[in-house]
């Protein structure tokens, strides 16, 4: 009888993440349809007005705003999260080196979102000005840069992790034919290792994309697409982070339809992640 | 010949040059932070950051004026964050340590496999999402922002993470063990309560922490279901400030710009030493 009880509590709780994603789900859409409605789906996403006073809301510029900004932070972060693997899963692996950096990584991924957006605001944004990006130092490059430190920590566990199980068989056979490190790397542990590294970096684009105080403390909030690098703009959570608290009525649906946009945008990269790392454990 | 392996081995020390600079390069910005964080923090630590709510503006307008230190502290932000946290602890750990154990328990069913799926979907919601959706769910039904809805928010984003780590861990007991306590006779409930679980304490404890600690600096959900508040308050129906809205709000504020450091500066610290101690105790458990 106990025991059955504890069964269904068991069963119950896991219940409870199914009506959870659902609830999820439901809610962002729901609220969402009218404007769905009201604009028409594909209107919505390829407008670029963001007009409050004549009730006209597209989510173009913020869609580009975010997609840029995640993108850029990616490519920044690929070379030193890479690094950061190699040092770790590669050359010194298992030692006392590779268990501080690799401490000193996770701290890193502790650190709020908030306090790394004071950081680039403090700090980062002044050198931005002395190089002459733009007269505020606000921007698409500024936000990136501060992304790319913030997704580092993710991309390059990860990776740590798929280069270390790279077999030492493999590896020794390169070496015994007179391989150095580098060609080692080259052509036996990247080859090996390479759709997982690609999996973290994924994943690590996903963490960008949704990342909200940083980017809202830095980019500028202005509500155009971004035409270049030192120009400002918003992402799909900065908008949502700025002006929900005022928002209402038709603004206020148009908002939490760019949250299921957001939600559904993360969704399809994570499970693309999942999927490449999936094929790789098998 | 040999020009070619010199030229081979030059490429290689020249890359493992870059991979070491590039891997120092990337462990600066923490400890700039923290220099940042302690160099214009520091000032403002006294007792009174305990014990008195965020100061008004105009207060903190005429200290800067006369040059003193800005009075008050953050005792509503500090007050709201533990309510919060002690709230979103009480619904997510044992929803997750339960769900968890389900899905050690059954590891090849579909239901579990469709479960799994799904914890990692709820694991790569972005934090302003889950604050959006407990905006519709909380927020607007009971016409209030409160301290509920806040910890409604964090205890979802923990949630994944406890489940992901009580199934790791539970996985890792022995299966020598649960069959040990069958050979005894013992019920289910009694081989998962008094054996399973704490022979993977050490795992849950510290997948419990790191959850703690990856919401403990949370924003972007709080901003749309707590709100923040100038006054401590303990009422878990009313608009309720934390440590993460209070840097927000003096981030906002120039008058209140000096506190803003020494705010991050005690959120930073919170954060880095539970995740110090949650990995040292992970590092203990292992070796047992």
């Amino acid at each position: 009888m106990k025991d059955k009880l504890f069964k269904y509590l068991l069963f119950g709780a896991s219940c409870l993440i199914l009506l959870l994603s659902g609830g999820i789900i439901y809610a962002l859409v729901s609220s969402s349809f009218e404007v769905f409605s009201h604009f028409g789906f594909f209107n919505f996403i390829q407008s670029t007005e963001w007009d409050s006073q004549h009730e006209k809301f597209g989510a173009l510029p913020f869609i580009s705003g975010t997609v840029l900004t995640s993108v850029l932070a990616l490519l920044f972060c690929i070379p030193f999260a890479f690094s950061i693997a190699l040092f770790n899963g590669e050359y010194f692996k298992g030692t006392k080196v590779a268990a501080v950096v690799s401490s000193v990584v996770d701290l890193l991924a502790g650190i709020p979102s908030i306090v790394f957006g004071l950081w680039g605001f403090y700090v980062l944004r002044p050198f931005m000005v002395d190089l002459g990006i733009n007269a505020q130092g606000f921007g698409v490059l500024l936000s990136s840069i501060v992304l790319a430190i913030m997704i580092i920590p993710y991309a390059s566990s990860l990776s740590t992790e798929f280069i270390s199980v790279v077999p030492n068989e493999l590896k020794e056979a390169a070496y015994s034919l007179g391989a150095t490190n580098l060609e080692v790397i080259r052509t036996v542990s990247i080859p090996f290792a390479g759709s997982g590294i690609f999996a973290s970096f994924i994943l690590a684009l996903g963490r960008a994309l949704g990342e909200t105080m940083a980017v809202t403390m830095l980019i500028g909030n202005t509500n155009n697409i971004p035409k270049n690098l030192a120009d400002t703009g918003n992402t799909m959570a900065s908008i949502i982070a700025n002006q929900f608290g005022e928002a209402s009525g038709l603004k206020l649906s148009s908002l939490i339809a760019m949250g299921l946009l957001l939600f559904v945008l993360t969704a399809i990269i994570n499970l693309i992640a999942k999927y490449i790392m999936k094929l790789v454990n098998k | 010949m040999s020009s070619t392996l010199q030229y081979r081995r030059a490429k290689d020390k020249v890359f493992l040059c870059v991979v070491c600079i590039l891997s120092s390069l990337t462990m600066i910005p923490l400890f700039l932070i923290l220099w940042e964080l302690l160099k214009k923090g520091y000032k403002q630590i006294n007792l009174s950051l305990f014990t008195e709510v965020a100061p008004s503006s105009m207060d903190a307008m005429l200290a800067r004026i006369s040059n003193e230190p800005i009075p008050g502290g953050i005792l509503n932000g500090l007050s709201g964050t533990i309510l919060m946290l002690a709230m979103a602890i009480v619904m997510s750990i044992p929803v997750g340590i339960l769900s968890g154990i389900y899905l050690a328990e059954h590891k090849d069913s579909k239901f579990s496999s469709v479960v799994r799926s799904l914890t990692d979907l709820l694991q790569g919601v972005p934090s302003i999402v889950v604050g959006v959706v407990v905006y519709a769910w909380v927020v607007r039904p009971m016409h209030s922002y409160s301290a509920f809805a806040g910890s409604v928010s964090l205890a979802i984003m923990m949630l994944p993470m406890i489940i992901r780590s009580t199934e790791e861990s539970m996985k890792m007991v022995p299966g020598t063990l649960k069959e040990a306590g069958l050979a005894l006779g013992a019920s289910y409930s009694t081989i998962i309560l008094r054996i399973l679980l704490p022979a993977a304490f050490g795992g849950l404890f510290t997948g419990s922490l790191l959850a703690i600690c990856r919401v403990m600096g949370e924003t972007a959900p709080l901003l749309l279901t707590a709100l923040g508040a100038s006054a401590v308050n303990l009422n878990v129906t009313e608009p309720t400030s934390a440590i993460p809205l209070l840097i927000w709000e003096f981030y906002n504020d120039p008058n209140l710009a000096n506190l803003v450091w020494t705010t991050s500066l005690l959120l930073l610290v919170f954060v880095l030493v539970i995740n110090i101690i949650a990995k040292n105790i992970a590092k203990k458990w292992k070796i047992q």
